[in-house]
């Protein structure tokens, strides 16, 4: 069994069957990339993972609990994080003030009323979000506003927002998507950092073939909304059947 | 100092600078001077400067750090206007428990209307709280006559049971709103020379309730609910992805400014101890909204630096008329001053909604973060032109 279990999952939009049949399992502790042409539906089987999305049929259990029906706060309070496909960050915060919100968030719970007391004054979450930003490599910009940070460093910080939250399954949506060479190459460092120092299940959505041969270990496939095949890296590269797939895209 | 850092400090010490010496700050002209009609030192302005203050801080919590702009705020200020009269005319004529239940009555109105409104963001949550508004100012003016004394308002009167006071004094009138012995209206009078000064004894409470007020303003925002509620304003999906539940935490901001509204709505009722539905209307809830634009948005100082500015025009330049003006530009050549007086004309009096309206459109289009940026942006200019001063001279002087 795995920590996450996907079973039989449809989605419609409209006319569009957008997934359909989709059997999924990651295994603790495991990188899992899913990779697939555009408009596969990978962005799409994210959503019904973290609560965006409710399928129309089949189950999500995470852990051995049904993830269906909760809303995407609930979700991380189980122990999912996300990293979306554009960055999301608060932008009118300071970076230090983004990193420390996802720790209240895991200190507190999804709602607290701490109204009186000052934020500096919580050395605990001050101390742990200053360590974040340390192993980030962004402590030199901590009293920065978010949105003047350049892309990399959001996606960054993104990351680190998601990890300081000690999650037990880490979901990126192309996280390098836009990235130049040189951040994809730190962000694939940082990632294989991030799984030597600790226990995590890392589910990774990837066109970049370079990162997803550099981290996974297992892959899935996903064409119009079903899964391909699912196999180890070096088993895919020689796939027919994925070659067929993409070369649709390609010409 | 107070656990404040000491930025936050400094800004309380001139708040409290600037209230406690308001009397001698707003009367800079002697009696009978020709300025004089520009002295905004009597009771009665200075206290609606304070209790619009607060109405206005109240506001910012919510719009200036959620982004949820309400369009129906001035309910509020109406039921604690309301409740508190309802406490004079019931219980006593101190203002404390009217204050008190008054603060109750707003903070479960807007705890009931916020649930609600809330369900929705942007424009359809500031029409869903101007809808409410609007209701119950019609209710209040109409089907709730018994309780709001409809047209005319809720009046004490001579009969009221005032079971923990008096309903009549000795001589037969209405007892006046008071503290422990002491009545809002007692003032005293300071005359230097020309200059007279007024200490009035309501306008001090007020102006006590405001620091506090300010105070814990200051201490909501530097909480981790101002930063979740600031977080919210900046991204909210951000913010359910990180497991936090948004909606508790703007209902809480949403209730505690409406509990802002209702202790203004006490403090108005307690300087005069009447309530009338016009102060539900959308234009009350429209004013506030303009107070803090025009202050600055999400800063602490900028609702009360609109609040003041607002009021002191509403009172101030609508009292100039033609023969003022007339003995302002007597100076000048007697074609020229007519037509002097003619073009000026209209920006005064009752005209001082359109002197608002201009100063309004230059403050967002130019100053968008309202009179904090301006202010801001003068120090920064005197700051740079310090420092090129300096500068200069280091140049021309070179170091032995
Ligand atoms: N909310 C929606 N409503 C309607 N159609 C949608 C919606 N979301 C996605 N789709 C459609 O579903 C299909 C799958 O989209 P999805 O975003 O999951 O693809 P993807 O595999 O993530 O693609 P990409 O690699 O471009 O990100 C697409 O055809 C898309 O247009
Ligand atoms: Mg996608």
């Amino acid at each position: 069994m795995g920590i996450l279990e996907v079973k039989n999952v449809g989605k419609r939009f409209g006319g569009l069957q957008a997934l359909s049949e989709v059997n999924l399992s990651v295994a603790e502790n495991s990188v899992h990339a899913i990779i697939g042409p555009n408009g596969a539906g990978k962005s799409t089987l994210l959503n019904c993972l973290v609560g965006k999305l409710i399928p129309d049929t089949g189950s999500v259990m995470f852990d051995g609990q049904s993830v269906l029906g909760r809303s995407p706060f609930e979700i991380n309070q189980m122990g999912i994080s996300r990293v979306f496909q554009t960055p999301e960050i608060f932008g009118d915060l300071t970076v230090m003030e983004n990193m420390m919100i996802p720790i209240f968030a895991s200190r507190d719970g999804s709602f607290r009323m701490h109204a009186v007391e000052s934020v500096v004054s919580e050395s605990e979450v001050v101390d742990y979000a200053e360590q974040m930003l340390e192993d980030m490599n962004m402590a030199d910009k901590r009293h920065m506003h978010a949105a003047a940070m350049s892309r990399g460093d959001k996606r960054r910080l993104e990351i680190g927002m998601c990890l300081s939250q000690k999650p037990r399954l880490l979901l990126l949506d192309e996280p390098t998507a836009g990235m130049a060479r040189a951040d994809t190459n730190n962000t694939i460092d940082l990632l294989k950092q991030i799984k030597e120092d600790r226990d995590i299940t890392i589910a990774i959505i990837e066109h970049d073939m370079h990162v997803v041969f550099s981290l996974a270990e297992r892959i899935t496939v996903l064409a119009q909304g079903t899964p391909l095949v699912e196999d180890a890296p070096e088993n895919i590269k020689g796939n027919p059947k994925v070659r067929e797939a993409y070369l649709g895209e390609s010409a | 100092m107070l656990g404040l850092d000491k930025k936050d400090a400094v800004l309380l010490v001139i708040v409290a600078v600037l209230t406690m010496f308001a009397p001698f700050i707003l009367n800079p002209f002697p009696e009978g001077s020709a300025m004089a009609q520009f002295n905004a030192g009597y009771p009665d302005l200075m206290q609606r400067f304070v209790i619009f203050g607060i109405f206005a801080i109240g506001f910012n919590i919510l719009f200036g750090l959620t982004g949820y702009l309400s369009f129906g705020h001035a309910a509020f200020l109406g039921v604690g206007s309301y409740a508190a009269v309802w406490m004079f005319k019931l219980l006593s004529m101190n203002v404390i428990p009217a204050i008190v239940l008054a603060v109750i009555m707003s903070g479960l109105f807007a705890l009931l209307i916020g649930y609600i409104s809330l369900r929705r963001s942007g424009i359809y949550f500031s029409i869903l709280t101007l809808a409410f508004a609007q209701m119950m100012f019609a209710l209040a003016y109409s089907v709730l006559t018994p309780i709001t004394g409809g047209e005319t308002g809720l009046q004490l009167a001579l009969d009221d049971p005032r079971i923990l006071g008096q309903s009549q004094t000795p001589e037969g009138n209405i007892p006046v709103p008071g503290l422990f012995g002491f009545e809002m209206r007692d003032s005293a009078e300071l005359v230097i020379g020309s200059w007279v000064f007024t200490f009035n004894l309501g306008y001090y409470f007020c102006g006590v309730i405001l620091l506090l007020a300010f105070y814990l303003a200051i201490r909501i925002f530097r909480s981790p609910f101002g930063m979740m509620l600031r977080a919210i304003k900046s991204n909210q999906q951000r913010l359910n992805y990180t497991g936090i539940n948004p909606k508790p935490y703007t209902l809480a901001a949403f209730v505690i400014s409406g509990m802002y509204a209702g202790l203004a709505g006490a403090l108005m009722a307690s300087m005069d101890p009447l309530a009338g539905a016009e102060r539900m209307f959308w234009t009350a809830s429209g004013e506030v909204v303009l107070m803090t634009i025009l202050g600055g948005v999400g800063t602490l100082i900028g609702p009360v630096l609109g609040a003041g500015a607002i009021k002191y025009m509403e009172n101030i330049i609508s009292k100039i008329n033609s023969d003022i003006l007339h003995s302002w530009f007597a100076f000048l050549p007697d074609g020229l001053e007519d037509f002097v007086v003619t073009i000026v004309y209209p920006f005064i009096g009752k005209g001082w909604h359109l002197t608002l309206g201009i100063i309004f459109m230059l403050v967002v289009i130019f100053l968008p973060g309202g009179l904090v940026e301006g202010g801001q942006r003068i120090s920064s200019w005197l700051r740079n032109r310090r420092a090129r001063r300096d500068d200069r001279r280091s140049k021309t002087e070179p170091a032995e």
